[in-house]
């Protein structure tokens, strides 16, 4: 059976729908309210708190932890400075994707990775000699997200840290009223917005004093099935989801190298070894064979295939995460890819999906045909394949002041 | 020297003008919008009018807007913003609990049925019949009005289409449209419900910006047109802009500047520049003159025909009309700066049911006698009001703790018994009636009120150019939408002058903050390709 986080007492008195699903051992809210979509527009228009506790936590400290983590992660985590975080995913040595995550640098020697898997069992196979200690952290530390434009000015009334100044994925110290916490402004939401990192004995003194700072600012509890639409809008893909570790694939076509996740630019290719390093230089070389891409699914189209029925268009509330054939624009017999997870855009008014297509067919532009299901018929409608960030508003990065 | 030409000038930076300019930059065309006051929106603006509060000084939610203007304009790009509102609260008298309407439909069943057990089952029947309705009302909102006297093939593939619409309805939908666009939205409520509180709220959505009672006839109609905003369904369309619905009118300035329309504000035009029947440019009130190939006036169709084009250049039949198309604004706004939460019910836990609109229209007999005071040249004593406290969802509204109350008052007859000229010295009253009404329900609504606002039916014409204060620039009365809007023959944005369109809400379809006017405005000129 799933466990409580150490935030269950108020998460559960928030929680009016009882609608809880199991994430990673825990049991996390999907909705707190029967009618959800006022928690998605939390992180879009004030702020959505979210109990991400059930994310993996490890501390890794030692001198080599630099070189550890460098060597394991296809980012150089050693050009980390203090109280900057990054996101990375890491490989296995055919250079496909184990997980993606969070690296924050808070000593010299001490590093806080967070991912989606637990990965206490991998990283510990490259300690080897090294002077490293890696320290699971996942049912100590507990945390929440705090994201939305009023997130910063919640956090500024109920904490010392210097919010005005902290900038997109850097990390701070912060104090309340008689516990500590660790803020990292980084999130799932695509939007400005904070995680929260704390002692498990403190956990109910940071949410009482989040939720009272925000009262003000229309805080709004917000559940997993909101945080889905926001990070599809945001481009942000899931394990499990959009792709499937490594460790986990039963057959190789199963598994996704970073390139292939759109997460290239997280590949520091050329530096001393790391795992997978040969295999990323192999495809960095020779192309890669897909692409993770936005898709933009046409809503005349759609509506079109309505209005036969005489029925008003219908999309579902909220996210799906099931896979959807794409075709080929001319062909419709010829699949050259699949949507992976999508959702009605309340914000762009867009029908958008994150998918994974032929690399030869994932040009910004390219005009595909993808399947929908309309009053029990399948169907294709046109869209077209961008980038796979839809939302990226100038508030995820600004700072108030130099 | 010689000014620059222009491709087409566009009269008032209203969101319909600016989207027409968008639309008209995007093509390719050098466009100018002239605003006459110091900002653009129009009726859709915000502005801080006490220090530190953002009021929606006019029009206070956005309903209708329309997806695919969204989407072409890359509105969201440009700060398009919509938050939208869940819930619908009816507070009654007598520290009773109130009605209050949720996204939630076994939450609204169960509160329906405090007052009518059997209403609160028809509820849901209900909002599958207006779907229905709604459904062939936005098939003709997204196009032009067809011209039924014309038999080109091309008016009459557009009626055929429109035809069709109707005729897949059904012939129980069909009965159910004629009963829509000739009852009174008392009376078609009637055949649903039961409980007076309950019609309370939902027939006043058919009085909205018309000199019309709940039980005068043809109002159902206007009922339908603001029910469209909630057919979007999963989209929720009813909702508040980001920072005041003033964010909507910026966002389609900033997309037109996109496509490299220019656009001035405090310019004053005094009429458009007429040679040889055909619109040539503008002629400022200081005396300049702007050149174009095209004018598109974004006023309403009393100070397009009368004030820029003039008699002078109209025929007296054409004159006679227009003078006829019915503007009798009906309405006032008072907006407060509040130092807390104006609490409507007490009883209620948290603030979830304030954070949509608040009616106060108790009964349906309420809303008919404040339209009593109304016929004979008064404003209501006890008005309906239709209340937001929109800082409650869009904290940036007003400092922390403290909040911006909109007031859209009914009634407030223009023609006020001693002239329209009089309302400015009514001023004040009509703010504390407002707020008396309200004190029924908020005890210590004086203790917080920091600032208030009056918009008077005077103030929305003098200020924001709407002729006798009508917030859709005409009536939304059966006579005067279609092929009617504003007068028939000229209902597809074209008037008497070659080369001078509309584009307001004095165009089909009309009124509420959808675009359609500026967009299909847009689209037909560039259509005929007159520029």
């Amino acid at each position: 059976m799933p466990l409580e986080t150490p935030f269950h007492p108020r998460t559960s008195e928030h929680n009016k729908s009882l609608d809880w699903k199991e994430w990673g051992g825990y049991f996390a809210a999907n909705t707190y309210n029967v009618v959800s979509d006022f928690e998605y527009f939390a992180f879009r228009h004030s702020a959505g708190l979210i109990d991400v506790t059930p994310l993996f936590k490890y501390r890794v400290t030692g001198k080599d932890a630099s070189m550890f983590l460098s060597r394991l992660i296809v980012k150089d985590i050693s050009k980390l400075k203090l109280n900057q975080a990054t996101y990375c995913c890491w490989c296995d040595d055919r250079g496909m994707v184990i997980d993606d995550g969070t690296v924050m640098r808070f000593g010299e020697d001490e590093y806080f990775v967070t991912a989606a898997d637990p990965s206490y069992s991998w990283f510990s196979r490259f300690v080897k000699k090294l002077d490293v200690h890696i320290e699971d952290l996942t049912d100590t530390y507990c945390a929440l997200a705090l994201q939305g434009p009023m997130s910063r000015d919640i956090l500024r009334n109920m904490c010392d840290a210097d919010m005005d100044g902290l900038k997109f994925f850097w990390t701070t110290s912060a104090k309340g009223d008689g516990f500590e916490f660790k803020i990292s402004r980084t999130g799932y939401t695509g939007d400005l917005g904070y995680e929260l990192w704390v002692k498990n004995e403190d956990a109910l003194k940071l949410f009482d004093a989040i939720w009272d700072a925000g009262l003000n600012y229309n805080i709004r509890m917000s559940g997993i099935a909101a945080l889905d639409i926001a990070r599809i809008e945001a481009g942000l893909v899931m394990n499990g989801v959009d792709y499937h570790s490594s460790l986990h694939a039963l057959i190789p076509e199963q598994m996704s190298t970073p390139y292939e996740l759109g997460l290239g630019w997280t590949v520091n290719l050329e530096r001393d070894p790391f795992v997978g390093q040969k295999a990323l230089q192999t495809e960095a070389r020779n192309g890669s064979k897909w692409a993770t891409v936005g898709i933009d699914i046409n809503w005349p189209d759609l509506e079109a295939l309505y209005k036969k029925h005489g029925l008003p268009p219908h999309t579902d509330a909220g996210a799906w995460r099931h896979s959807v054939p794409i075709y080929d624009k001319q062909q419709l017999s010829k699949q050259i890819g699949y949507a992976t997870s999508g959702t009605w855009s309340p914000t762009l008014k867009k029908n958008i999906a994150l998918a994974t297509i032929e690399i030869e067919h994932a040009a910004p532009g390219t005009e595909v045909n993808i399947e929908v299901m309309v009053e029990h018929h399948r169907q294709t409608v046109r869209a077209i394949v961008g980038r796979p960030q839809f939302f990226n508003p100038d508030r995820k990065r600004s700072i108030l002041k130099k | 020297m010689m000014s620059k030409k222009y491709d087409a000038i566009i009269i008032g930076g209203g969101h319909n003008g600016l989207i027409n300019a968008a639309y008209l930059a995007k093509a390719g065309k050098s466009v100018l919008v002239l605003e006459k006051r110091h900002i653009v929106g129009g009726a859709a603006v915000s502005e801080e009018i006490h220090p530190g509060f953002t009021y929606s000084v006019c029009s206070y939610v956005v309903s209708l807007f329309r997806p695919h203007i969204i989407r072409e304009l890359n509105l969201v790009k440009h700060g398009y913003d919509i938050i939208p509102m869940d819930s619908s609260f009816q507070p009654l008298p007598d520290d009773d609990f109130g009605l209050c309407r949720w996204g939630d439909a076994s939450r609204s069943r169960r509160e329906i049925a405090r007052f009518s057990k059997k209403d609160s089952e028809v509820y849901g029947e209900f909002g599958k019949v207006m779907t229905h309705m709604a459904k062939l009302a936005k098939e003709v909102i997204d196009h032009p009005a067809p011209d039924v006297a014309s038999i080109n093939p091309k008016e009459l593939a557009s009626l055929l289409r429109m035809g069709k619409v109707f005729k897949n309805l059904g012939p129980e939908l069909l009965q159910m449209n004629t009963k829509l666009l000739t009852m009174s939205s008392a009376d078609f409520l009637d055949l649903w419900f039961e409980s007076e509180v309950l019609k309370g709220p939902m027939a006043v959505s058919g009085i909205i910006g018309t000199f019309l009672g709940v039980r005068s006839p043809g109002t159902a109609y206007v009922l339908l047109h603001h029910y469209m905003g909630e057919l979007d369904g999963a989209f929720r369309s009813w909702g508040f802009s980001k920072g005041g619905t003033g964010g909507v009118s910026n966002a389609c300035a900033s997309a037109a500047k996109s496509f490299g329309a220019e656009i001035r504000t405090n310019v004053d035009v005094s009429c458009v520049k007429i040679i040889n029947g055909k619109a040539t440019g503008v002629v400022l009130a200081n005396g300049d003159e702007i050149d174009s190939k095209i004018v598109v006036s974004n006023l309403d169709p009393n100070r397009t025909y009368l004030k820029m084009i003039g008699e002078d250049n109209l025929t007296s039949e054409i004159s006679t009309e227009i003078k006829r198309f019915k503007l009798r604004g009906s309405s006032g706004k008072v907006n407060f700066a509040l130092s807390g939460v104006p609490n409507f019910c007490k009883k209620r836990e948290g603030l979830d049911y304030m954070k949509g609109d608040i009616a106060i229209v108790p009964n349906i007999d309420y809303v008919e006698k404040a339209y009593d005071q109304a016929k004979y040249g008064e404003f209501s004593e006890k008005p309906y009001i239709n209340i937001v406290v929109p800082s409650l969802t869009d904290p940036t509204l007003a400092p922390p703790g403290k909040h911006v109350m909109s007031c859209f008052v009914q009634y407030a007859p223009f023609d006020i018994k001693e002239g329209p000229e009089y309302w400015p010295k009514l001023a004040d009253k009509f703010g504390d009636a407002v707020q008396n009404t309200i004190k029924e329900y908020v005890p210590d609504i004086d203790s917080l009120v920091e600032h208030r606002q009056v918009v008077t039916p005077w103030d929305l014409q003098e200020t924001f150019g709407l002729t006798e204060g009508n917030i859709f620039q005409g009536e939304l009365t059966l006579e005067q939408l279609l092929f009617q809007r504003p007068i028939s023959g000229y209902a597809k944005y074209k008037t008497p002058i070659e080369n001078l369109w509309m584009s307001g809400s004095g165009t089909h379809p009309g009124g509420g903050i959808m675009g359609s006017g500026g967009e299909l405005s847009a689209k037909s000129i560039l259509k005929e390709k007159v520029i």
